[in-house]
């Protein structure tokens, strides 16, 4: 019995999976290691071939440095070139070698618009055989987003969008639906308590706020490593910091 | 020293050097009268045909270089149509200063200008004193109010009649009703004025090479559909591939040519970073940016060529069985710097000082090897100018115990530091005795900071002991 209703779930599915898009999807998953992380996503990892969106919590939301790192640890852990589009070019490029990603991978392309950062980002996912697609967006609305999407599942590359914008309140925006296949928030969190006097290693409040086909949750983590990956916290269970969780749950 | 022209019966000085002028000398002089006034003045006879060889081989290389459209501009100068061509030098005033840039070393002192039409253009330049100006869109009428007659290019005898008659200025001479004008001089004021003023169209008509690889196509009915000319376009850049197929050669620069019926003529150029011949390449480049042709009352012509071109060999491509190796971004890059983005890769440069600690280099450079050493964290996002802050610390080494930053008070709960970084004495004086002490600071809601002191916390010599925020972690 469980097993023929096993079947018919798994039958449902794939029929399901082959409506929602006509070519299979074949560019697969990049994990994160993490185990607890990997089950809620379907796939077991992050899809290629799809849009993810970050953004930043509390002042992160502004400087966007959290969101930026976690995207940068993403990138690193793909292979081929990278494309990074922005408006604001305050990034650190030594912050982003120190979690793996080399200086030779990353192209920058530096635009005046908005609207130039979309148009390139599409330019980047629909050429194929890059690693990854990196833009730092204020406003991503439904359509363009879309249309990264279908760019970004045409050619099997990794597409990440920075949320960030430019006042904190304007992060409501945040909670506006686009195509993408993730959204995540990465807040920061006091880092990791030393025996002696200085800062450990920092901590990040992870929130999965949506996912196609899965369930959205929250983990703390430890932030990106020189290879760009996270790890869950030792102290997982201690949330001692629920007011700089968001006001709404996507 | 001055050159001296002559003109039937008549020498006269036809351009004189800075020296001569202090000394009195006057363009249009008799040379008789120059030579009188300063003993011992160098005289050098006009050569007008090596000049405008020169000026010739001038405008060929500016084709080269800076337009797809370059045309020789009277006896002493040569235009250019910069629309859709700037972009590739940095944008319009980079490009001019680079222009101007170029003939100083050479001895040579060039004024340039920038302005919407010809004859704006001509005339701001041989009025400034500037070595370059830009006049702003839409602003040729301001810019050109004030300038002198003999700078509409009209004949000398016109202007002379004209400055009889009282006239000084063009704003006075177009604030002057047409038909007296006309009736005395003829349509040439009026038509130079309106070419001035954009009113007329005025065409430049393209200096060309022999050795230039062209291909055109010419249409019975004018065309001007946007699916039409991608057509076309498409079909021209094959044809255009298979002439460099044949000498060898790969494309550095292509000007897309297109000429209106109405004798209008635009012009789009393409530039890639490195000699391409691939078809799809070229026609993405483009085809990107057949929206900007504006095709008004129809296209007559399309021509496609190859301005700069560099041989390309053709290579054999490695095969490996683990298919490991990165494909070619050069295309996505060329599209990117076509439309004007500033594409480019980070590269570390050995300085302590963290600003100078990262260069720019072209995103199709070679890969560099040299890294940053990363002993310490490094923040995120750096601030381009550190922001000052208000701090509350225990001299000299004490990370700060609150510090409030853009209106906001913040309590350290954890901090590392100081890590101390020397100003740079052997590359500026001004550093010599610099030093900034960065501390990373943890405030109680665990947001990350990244401050220094300007000084070592004892000798005032070293610093300010002014606190700012340079970076942020994550």
């Amino acid at each position: 019995m469980t097993a023929a209703r096993a079947q018919v779930l798994t039958e449902l599915r794939d029929r399901i999976a082959t409506l929602e898009r006509s070519v299979p999807r074949q560019a697969g998953w990049l994990p994160f290691g993490v185990v607890a992380i990997d089950a809620v996503l379907p796939g077991g990892g992050l899809a290629r071939g799809a849009l993810h969106e970050i953004a930043g919590g509390g002042s992160g939301t502004v400087d966007g440095a959290a969101a930026a790192l976690f995207a940068a640890g993403i990138a690193a852990r793909t292979k081929g070139k990278v494309v990074w589009c922005l408006t604001r070019p305050d990034l650190f490029f030594p912050a982003l070698a120190q979690v793996g990603l080399d200086a030779n991978r990353v192209v920058f392309v530096e635009v005046d618009r908005e609207e130039d950062v979309l148009a390139s980002m599409e330019e980047g996912l629909s050429h194929g055989g890059l690693g990854a697609v990196v833009g730092e967006l204020v406003r991503l609305p439904m359509t363009a987003s879309r249309r990264l999407q279908l760019a970004a599942e045409k050619s099997g590359t990794l597409g990440l969008v920075v949320r960030r914008w430019r006042r904190q309140t304007e992060a409501n925006d945040f909670g506006q639906p686009t195509a993408s296949t993730t959204r995540w928030r990465v807040s920061v969190l006091p880092s990791v308590a030393l025996p002696v006097p200085g800062v450990g290693r920092p901590q990040w409040f992870l929130e999965l706020m949506r996912v196609k086909s899965g369930e959205c949750a929250e983990f703390t983590v430890g932030a990106c490593d020189a290879q760009g990956r996270i790890h869950l916290s030792a102290d997982a269970a201690d949330r001692s910091h629920p007011s700089r969780r968001s006001g709404y749950s996507a | 020293m001055v050159v001296i022209a002559r003109s039937g019966a008549r020498r006269w000085v036809s351009s004189a050097d800075t020296a001569a002028v202090t000394a009195g000398v006057r363009v249009g002089m008799a040379a008789a009268k120059a030579q009188a006034l300063f003993c011992g003045l160098m005289m050098v006879d006009a050569d007008p045909v090596a000049d405008a060889k020169a000026l010739q081989r001038l405008s060929l290389w500016a084709l080269k270089i800076y337009s797809p459209v370059v045309a020789v501009d009277g006896a002493d100068g040569i235009v250019l149509d910069t629309e859709g061509a700037d972009h590739l030098q940095g944008g319009e005033a980079m490009m001019i200063s680079g222009i101007a840039n170029r003939f100083r070393p050479k001895g040579l002192t060039a004024r340039v200008a920038i302005a919407d039409t010809w004859g704006a253009a001509h005339a701001c330049a041989r009025t400034i004193s500037r070595e370059t100006v830009i006049v702003p869109a839409g602003q040729t009428v301001k810019a050109v109010e004030r300038l002198p007659i003999s700078r509409l290019r009209l004949p000398e005898k016109t202007v002379s009649d004209l400055r009889t008659l009282g006239f000084r200025t063009l704003g006075e001479l177009s604030a002057t009703p047409r038909a007296p004008l006309a009736l005395r001089f003829g349509p040439e004021i009026g038509r130079r004025l309106d070419q001035m003023f954009g009113r007329v169209s005025e065409p430049i008509d393209p200096v060309r090479t022999p050795d230039l690889i062209v291909v055109s196509r010419s249409f019975a009915e004018p065309i001007g559909a946007a699916e039409t000319i991608d057509k076309y376009v498409g079909r021209l850049v094959v044809e255009l591939v298979e002439k460099l197929q044949e000498r060898g050669l790969g494309i550095r620069r292509a000007d897309l040519l297109v000429e209106k019926v109405d004798g209008t003529r635009q012009a789009i150029r393409a530039g890639t970073a490195k000699p391409a011949r691939d078809i799809a390449w070229l026609t993405k480049l483009f085809r990107d940016r057949t929206e900007k042709i504006e095709p008004g009352f129809g296209i007559e012509k399309l021509s496609l060529a190859a301005v700069m071109a560099e041989p390309l060999e053709e290579t054999q491509s490695v095969s490996t069985l683990v298919d490991d190796t990165d494909r070619d971004i050069t295309p996505l890059i060329d599209i990117f710097g076509n439309r004007g983005h500033r594409v480019y890769r980070y590269a570390a440069v050995a300085s302590d000082v963290p600003e100078r600690s990262v260069r720019r280099i072209a995103a199709t450079a070679a890969d560099v090897l040299e890294t940053w050493t990363l002993h310490w964290p490094r923040p995120t996002r750096l601030l381009a100018h550190p922001d000052p802050i208000d701090v509350i610390a225990l001299l000299p080494d004490q990370p700060p115990v609150s510090f409030t930053w853009r209106g906001k008070r913040r309590r350290v709960k954890r901090a590392d530091g100081p890590e101390r970084v020397f100003g740079e004495w052997w590359k500026r004086d001004s550093e010599s005795a610099a030093v900034r002490d960065y501390f990373t600071l943890e405030d109680e809601a665990g947001e990350r900071f990244w401050v220094f002191r300007s000084g070592d916390g004892e000798n005032l010599e070293t610093g300010s002991h002014r606190w700012f925020l340079h970076g942020i972690f994550a």
